[in-house]
């Protein structure tokens, strides 16, 4: 079978089936409401909402602080209780805005009229998105707007929708394809809007058949769009991995998406360009898998941004055993919690909820070179001999290694027989690379 | 909040396969062939199999406790070590030559060098050649049977012919291990379905091995059967070049190291002075194994054509 895929990558345990044929239900928040104003990668956005203020759901309460950069959306009414920092799910204290829920869910003017794609500018459609909010929710929450703005869209030939969803126990992306899979080509029709020149791709994983059919089936009539079934494999819904699998073209770090002629998003993100084009509702929601051995009933929901992760385990029915390890995303590359008094944000997307804690156990043995990390590694590089450069905190040694290349995707810690913490020592790396670039 | 959950940097899945893991599976694959030198050359085989094991074991525990250093018998490696060694000598042999074999490659080969991971030479084989030289006539006494016999190598040297069939099977006279190509297939594709090893260094090795030999040797067919069959090739191709401390990690370098090998065996089969070269080019080789990664080094995802 010639299914489309790329050279290395691993199959840790899926764990999909815990929660993949969970309906998304709507959850609505409980307790107050927090919008940290830096959910995606950029400038921090201003808040424009002081203590003691009325706000709606709709309402832009932060605004964009840059070029790149994105406005954070009230999601229900309410008061505004206080701006200040609290944690986010990557341990960081964040400056945010916290909101009383006045439980009316009372919204802006115009909120959710239709608008015909057909009489929309492209100019309308990048202010409609930035207005919005919207970032790549896939995890990475790079500003969409900007990202749909490229030098030259002319030359864009390819708009690829992530929906591979290869980090194990994620469900959120299938159920929207297999729920909303009319909003999916609705916005990648948007999309393609922006550019004349190019195709519509949606790339899933074929663990994922039924979103498959239904998706291929909405794009039969659809000239521009097509489907690509991809191999499963971590990390098929990587950008550049993706990227390759699709159209055979390579992207490194130096480059962008658009340098190869694409466009990635995720097909979350892309749902949303199709509610604030065409719906006229702004990024408000976020579908979340709340999952895990030690989770009573894994679900999906749609929660409101700004709620807290506490209410999610609630409404999963709670722990039916006690969880060693909460992470904020699936087990590859999310973000441990040592607490989940934690807001869902643009970039959640689940919550592993995990009884034994696989790694605290582990005792790292001497690198017997067996070259697992070799053949596991997507971006084709010698992790045992980053590793080496890594020990000795050699700087020089990390970047001729192409260590700026990894991607932290994980693939060779998983792997590794000696239990060693390579991605970790990478990451380390890779920030003391970007510091010392900076010094100079 | 009363209770902090356990934090750490992703990923938080592991594979379940350890290095002891990997071991275990060697020491498996090296049954079959241990078994058909133990019933082919009769109990004295398996007391040399019991001590090179023990010995390697034994030294590996003493050396690392006098050190103060943690204990790592329990990954394995000194079992598969012992076992190499052991295979790896005449069904003769005095007892104590395997033994001291054992200490030399556990202690100044593997420990001396950092232990697990730092030998730049595979330990077994370098102890096998410590042997060779130190006690040569003891070394190369074989027997079948308890007849005295040339190894089908030596007679292929001195321009007899060989039974092809006999080789496969095991029935010749040579090391406990090596004699019998069935049972060390019979481990090699347990390996490779376990993808213990990949099949780069063994074929590279043998297709480059049979090129060379049909070439420099006799342009026949039976003739270079014979050389793939004898002597320790089967058994240094798939157990011993594939040694993961002492072979390149590079995709390429592996198949430039099983080149090398190829090229480095038919030399010392067809022109050196020992009928056997396998144990010869792969420590050799060994030493090789930085420069060849430093050649190989793959180029990173999306940086074809582009000086890194």
């Amino acid at each position: 079978m010639g299914l489309a895929t790329f050279k290395g990558g691993v199959h840790p345990y899926e764990g999909k089936e815990l929660s993949e044929n969970q309906p998304i239900e709507v959850l609505m928040p409980k307790g107050e409401l927090v919008y940290p104003v830096s959910q995606h990668i950029g400038a921090p956005a201003k808040p424009l909402v002081k203590k003691g203020d009325q706000v709606l759901a709709g309402q832009k309460i932060a605004e964009a602080g840059g070029f790149v950069s994105a406005n954070v959306i009230c999601s229900v009414s309410g008061t505004v209780k206080a701006v200040e920092p609290r944690r986010m799910a990557n341990g960081s204290m964040v400056n945010s805005i916290i909101v009383e829920n006045d439980g009316e869910y009372k919204t802006v003017e115009g909120l959710g009229a239709d608008r015909d794609l057909s009489s929309v500018s492209k100019e309308e459609i990048l202010s409609a998105v930035k207005e919005a909010g919207i970032v790549g929710l896939g995890g990475a929450g790079f500003p969409t707007h900007v990202k749909l703005a490229p030098k030259d869209p002319s030359k864009i030939d390819y708009v690829i929708v992530n929906g591979a969803e290869c980090e194990p126990y994620l469900t959120s992306d299938y159920r929207l394809m297999l729920e909303e899979p009319e909003k999916i080509i609705g916005g990648l029709k948007v999309i393609l809007k922006l550019f004349d020149n190019a195709k519509g791709v949606i790339g899933i994983e074929n663990n994922k058949p039924q979103a498959i059919a239904k998706l291929t089936e909405l794009a039969k009539d659809e000239p521009r769009i097509e489907v690509c079934p991809l191999k499963t494999k971590y990390p098929q819904g990587g950008e550049r991995t993706l990227i390759y699998a699709v159209t055979g073209r390579k992207v490194n770090s130096s480059m962008l998406p658009a340098d190869a002629g694409c466009i990635v998003d995720n097909v979350d993100t892309v749902v949303s360009i199709y509610m604030a084009v065409c719906k006229n509702t702004p990024l408000m929601r976020k579908i979340i898998t709340v999952t895990g051995d030690a989770i009573a009933s894994p679900k999906n929901f749609n929660v409101k941004l700004g709620t807290c992760y506490q209410e999610l385990i609630d409404a999963a029915g709670g722990f039916k055993t006690e969880p060693e390890k909460v992470i904020s995303g699936g087990p590859m590359m999310g973000q441990a919690l040592f607490d989940v008094t934690i807001p869902v944000s643009k970039t959640s997307s689940a919550l592993t909820c995990l009884s034994k804690d696989q790694v605290a156990e582990m005792e790292p043995t001497a690198c017997i070179r067996c070259g697992r990390c070799v053949a596991a590694c997507p971006e084709n590089l010698v992790p045992q001999k980053m590793m080496r450069a890594a020990k000795r905190h050699d700087i020089e040694l990390f970047q001729k290694l192409n260590g700026m290349e990894c991607v932290e995707c994980g693939s060779c810690a998983w792997g590794c027989p000696a239990r060693l913490q390579l991605t970790q020592a990478f990451r380390e790396m890779r920030v003391a690379v970007r510091a010392s670039a900076k010094k100079a | 909040m009363n209770k902090l959950l356990n934090v750490s940097s992703s990923p938080h899945a592991r594979n379940n396969v350890l290095t002891q893991n990997l071991m275990l599976d060697v020491a498996i694959a090296m049954i079959p062939a241990s078994v058909y030198g133990v019933y082919q050359f009769g109990l004295k085989a398996l007391c040399i199999l019991l001590v090179t094991v023990a010995g390697a074991v034994l030294s590996e525990y003493v050396y690392e406790s006098l050190m103060g250093k943690p204990i790592t018998v329990m990954d394995g490696s000194a079992l598969v070590t012992g076992m190499i060694l052991g295979l790896n000598m005449p069904p003769e042999i005095p007892l104590w030559i395997p033994f001291l074999g054992s200490i030399f490659a556990i202690i100044v080969v593997k420990q001396i060098y950092g232990g697990l991971g730092q030998n730049f030479m595979n330990p077994a084989l370098a102890a096998r050649c410590f042997l060779l030289i130190s006690f040569a006539n003891q070394m190369s006494a074989f027997k079948l049977d308890g007849v005295s016999g040339a190894t089908p190598l030596s007679v292929l040297k001195n321009g007899g012919s060989v039974d092809v069939a006999a080789m496969f099977v095991g029935r010749i006279p040579g090391t406990i291990g090596e004699v019998s190509v069935i049972a060390l297939l019979i481990g090699a594709v347990y390996l490779l379905v376990k993808k213990v090893i990949s099949i780069r260094i063994p074929a590279a090795y043998l297709i480059s091995f049979a090129v060379f030999v049909f070439i420099f040797g006799q342009h026949d067919p039976a003739y270079v059967l014979a050389h793939l069959c004898g002597g320790g090739l089967i058994f240094g191709a798939f157990f011993m070049a594939t040694d993961y401390v002492t072979s390149p990690i590079t995709p390429n370098g592996q198949i430039l190291f099983g080149i090398l090998l190829g090229v480095l065996t038919g030399l010392f089969r067809l022109f050196g002075g020992s009928a056997e070269g396998v144990s010869y080019a792969i420590i050799i080789s060994n030493l090789l194994v930085p420069l060849i990664e430093k050649a190989t080094l793959p180029v990173a995802f999306g940086k074809e054509g582009k000086k890194a």
